[in-house]
């Protein structure tokens, strides 16, 4: 798979991030370069959220030490806006309702935003509703849910695939999808996993976090890492998923805390 | 599509100052009364539009039943301000010409200038497609466009000073029908001193082509305004009024105490909309208008209809409660409405609707956005009257905070004297919650418009019931007055 060339898209050094005074990551390394999918795993409350989260900017999250780059530039200095606009996309694990936004006016605008950003002239109406429509057909949501506001009285399927309707038609260099393949049923997350790996590319890269194997028999990620007590423990191949899916993550637990004693 | 109406656009920047965009004053020369109220003054006023001797008669009945009220305004509402010195302010301010000229030559070309300004030409040229507008500069109307259209349909838009004179059965049968001149302490004075407003009359069966508007004011220091509008839709007839408003910066408050009079017959339907935007003080709360207006429309006959549309974002204290009397059977009552408050404002708004008809409805939908140190009040009352066999209302009322020093009441009162009635309230209350705008920012949309778009979707019920034109506006209006609001 892709070697790392040039600079890496997304470098993440001994990142200490805390919420209220509880530190939740605790010195995190992370680079992935153009190409790449990879996915992060971790049991509850190991930080995986938090990770994209502050990839993406949401407030209330504070990096106590540590630097994130991202095309080589400091991420943690830019408004979130600003990140969407230079390529960075957010899958919420729990999307947001917004009333009285309809939905395809919503995704008008931020379409437009971004082009706005690249020096391109804004989408006519007509093209982007043609546009819209093909997107919302490749992830079987009914054209129809696009003018009802934002979420609201969407189920939890129709909300994650509208995530994804968002991420392809944004079409983002570099896609977070926070626990994405959560609360899904097998046609959903057939349906999510394909609209995932047509955004896959060598100019774009995909971060996965996921609490199950399960998404990964569908995207065949490049790297596997596993994080804990905040910071990623364990890193590997496909290989690896696997390896959790039958063992847990007890082992690489125990294993940290033995080598924890080691070094002491 | 009819080009949008610039209630509320900006004027260029060389000539505001401050945040609020329509605050230019025009210096022309006025006509006024001396300071202050008295009978005097009353008749003065009447002599000055040579009224007829029974609409003097009515001013003097309004002005004595008000002198004996001094002093009893009313105090139930949800607003504080300093006592007002009725003896300190003018009651009639005029562009000086006496008489509304004949044809746009004549008008004076300041005038002109001045509602050019605001977005608003009066020239036939250049005058607003599918919208027929009536100025009314300091509560005297300055020009009316669309005259002829309208004449062949036999639809009359004037001044209220011209119906008087032109057509006094229709203003002496219907004057006062509505909102008596003992209804509250500001409709009397209203009715002693009125010196204009617009007069509409639509006939049988016709459907007004265009849009007709009232742009209203203000401009003189120290007047008072108060304009009287009188709608009249005939048996089978239709109309859409709009009406917008706007102020100079003042330093000093103004009082605005306008009244509202509609009448819809059988099986007519009158739309009213209101952009309010008065000046509404600075970020201390100093100066701005005093809007203190009584609105009500009467669904006199079967099957009639009035529905109110209004969007409220300025004057430093708004009181208004634009209501439908019920009258006749299965005639329907609609109030929609998003009343803005920011910085220091205070609204205290809301409805009446008064089911006398059998199967009569209505409809309340209300949003109050809170902003800053605002004070934001729904006051509504639903009366089910014992005639009101199956009469139906069903209220909504929703309110939004922005920030955590502003304020929002919501005070229905429900009083359903008939078994069948049927009465639905629900209430909401938010706030512009950090994870909608951090969602929207997250997509690229920059934060002041994140905000705008979780507002205007709060909105949304309302402003669809705008017409389609003023809709943009009222949504451009709400984005000036939040300008700093974020955060």
């Amino acid at each position: 798979m892709p070697a790392a060339k040039q600079e890496p898209l997304l470098q993440v050094k001994n990142l200490h991030v805390s919420v209220e005074d509880n530190e939740i990551l605790k010195g995190l390394d992370l680079t992935v370069n153009l190409g790449e999918v990879h996915a992060i795993m971790g049991p509850n409350g190991s930080g995986k959220s938090t990770l994209t989260n502050v990839i993406a900017g949401r407030p209330g999250y504070q990096v106590t030490k540590g630097s994130v780059l991202y095309k080589g530039r400091n991420l943690l200095d830019m408004p979130p806006d600003e990140r969407a606009r230079e390529g960075i996309f957010l899958a919420f694990q729990y999307p947001v309702e917004l009333p009285g936004v309809r939905t395809r006016e919503f995704l008008r605008t931020a379409i437009n935003a971004l082009r706005e950003h690249r020096g391109e002239e804004k989408l006519p109406v007509r093209d982007f509703n043609k546009l819209l429509d093909a997107k919302a057909r490749e992830v079987e949501l009914s054209p129809e849910l696009t003018k009802r506001s934002v979420n609201e009285g969407f189920s939890g399927g129709e909300k994650k695939r509208n995530e994804i309707l968002q991420m392809t038609l944004l079409d983002p260099t570099l896609a977070l999808l926070d626990e994405t393949d959560s609360g899904l049923d097998i046609d959903a997350l057939r349906v999510v996993s394909e609209g995932v790996n047509r955004a896959r590319s060598e100019s774009k890269a995909i971060v996965l976090v996921t609490h199950y194997q399960r998404i990964l028999n569908y995207i065949t990620p490049d790297y596997v890492h596993v994080l804990i007590g905040g910071r990623i423990e364990l890193s590997g191949g496909r290989e690896l998923a696997l390896e959790l899916e039958s063992r847990g993550y007890e082992w690489i637990k125990e294993a940290v805390e033995k080598s924890d004693q080691v070094s002491v | 599509m009819a080009r949008a109406p610039k209630v509320i656009s900006r004027t260029s920047k060389d000539d505001i100052s401050g945040d609020y965009k329509w605050g230019f004053v025009t210096d022309i020369e006025s006509d006024r009364t001396p300071k202050g109220l008295s009978e005097d003054i009353v008749r003065l006023i009447s002599a000055k539009k040579n009224e007829p001797e029974w609409l003097l008669e009515w001013r003097l009945k309004a002005y004595r039943h008000w002198s004996r009220e001094q002093g009893q305004e009313p105090t139930w509402a949800k607003v504080r301000f300093p006592k007002i010195d009725y003896q300190d302010m003018y009651y009639y301010s005029s562009p000086v010409k006496e008489k509304k000229p004949g044809s746009l030559d004549e008008v004076d070309p300041e005038l002109l200038e001045a509602f050019g300004k605001l977005g608003i030409p009066l020239d036939e040229q250049k005058k607003l497609a599918g919208v027929a507008v009536d100025a009314v500069f300091d509560s005297v109307s300055v020009a009316t466009t669309y005259q002829e259209t309208l004449e062949e349909q036999g639809i009359i838009f004037c001044a209220i000073s011209e119906a008087v004179q032109k057509h006094p059965e229709l203003v002496q049968k219907y004057l006062g029908s509505v909102v008596p001149y003992t209804d509250n302490f500001y409709a009397s004075l209203n009715s002693a001193v009125f010196s204009d407003g617009t007069f509409a009359y639509i006939p049988p069966g016709v459907r007004c082509p265009v849009e007709l508007m009232t742009y209203f004011r203000i401009n003189s220091e120290d007047a008072g305004q108060f304009e009287r509008t009188l709608i009249i839709a005939d048996k089978g007839s239709y109309v859409s009024y709009v009406e917008g408003c706007t102020a100079p910066i003042r330093k000093t408050h103004q009082l605005h105490a306008a009244v509202v009079e509609l009448i819809a017959l059988d099986d007519a339907e009158i739309k009213y909309s209101t952009l309010q935007n008065w000046y509404p003080g600075d970020k201390e709360g100093n100066g701005g208008v005093y809007n203190f207006v009584t609105k009500r429309g009467k669904a006199q006959g079967v099957n009639s209809k009035i529905s109110w549309t209004q969007v409220e974002t300025g004057s430093a204290i708004t009181w208004k409660y634009p209501s439908v009397i019920l009258q006749g059977d299965n005639s329907v009552g609609e109030f929609y409405s998003v009343a803005l408050v920011n910085n220091h404002q205070q609204a205290d708004t809301g409805t009446k609707m008064i089911h006398m008809g059998r199967n009569t409805k209505s409809t309340i939908v209300a949003k109050g956005i809170s902003a800053g140190h605002g004070e934001n009040t729904y006051r509504g009352l639903v009366r089910m009257m014992p005639t009101a066999d199956g009469a139906r209302n069903f209220t909504r009322c929703d309110s939004l905070l922005i920030g955590d020093k502003c304020a929002a009441h919501t005070v229905p009162y429900l009083e359903v004297r008939n078994p069948s009635a049927h009465v639905e309230h629900e209430a909401t209350t938010s706030k512009v919650s950090d994870d909608q705008l951090f969602y929207i920012m997250q997509r690229g949309i920059s934060e002041e418009d994140a905000q705008h778009m979780i507002i205007n979707g709060f909105c949304r019920g309302v402003f669809q019931e705008l017409p389609f034109e003023f809709a943009m506006e009222a949504s451009q209006l709400l984005k000036l007055s939040l300008e700093g609001a974020v955060g």
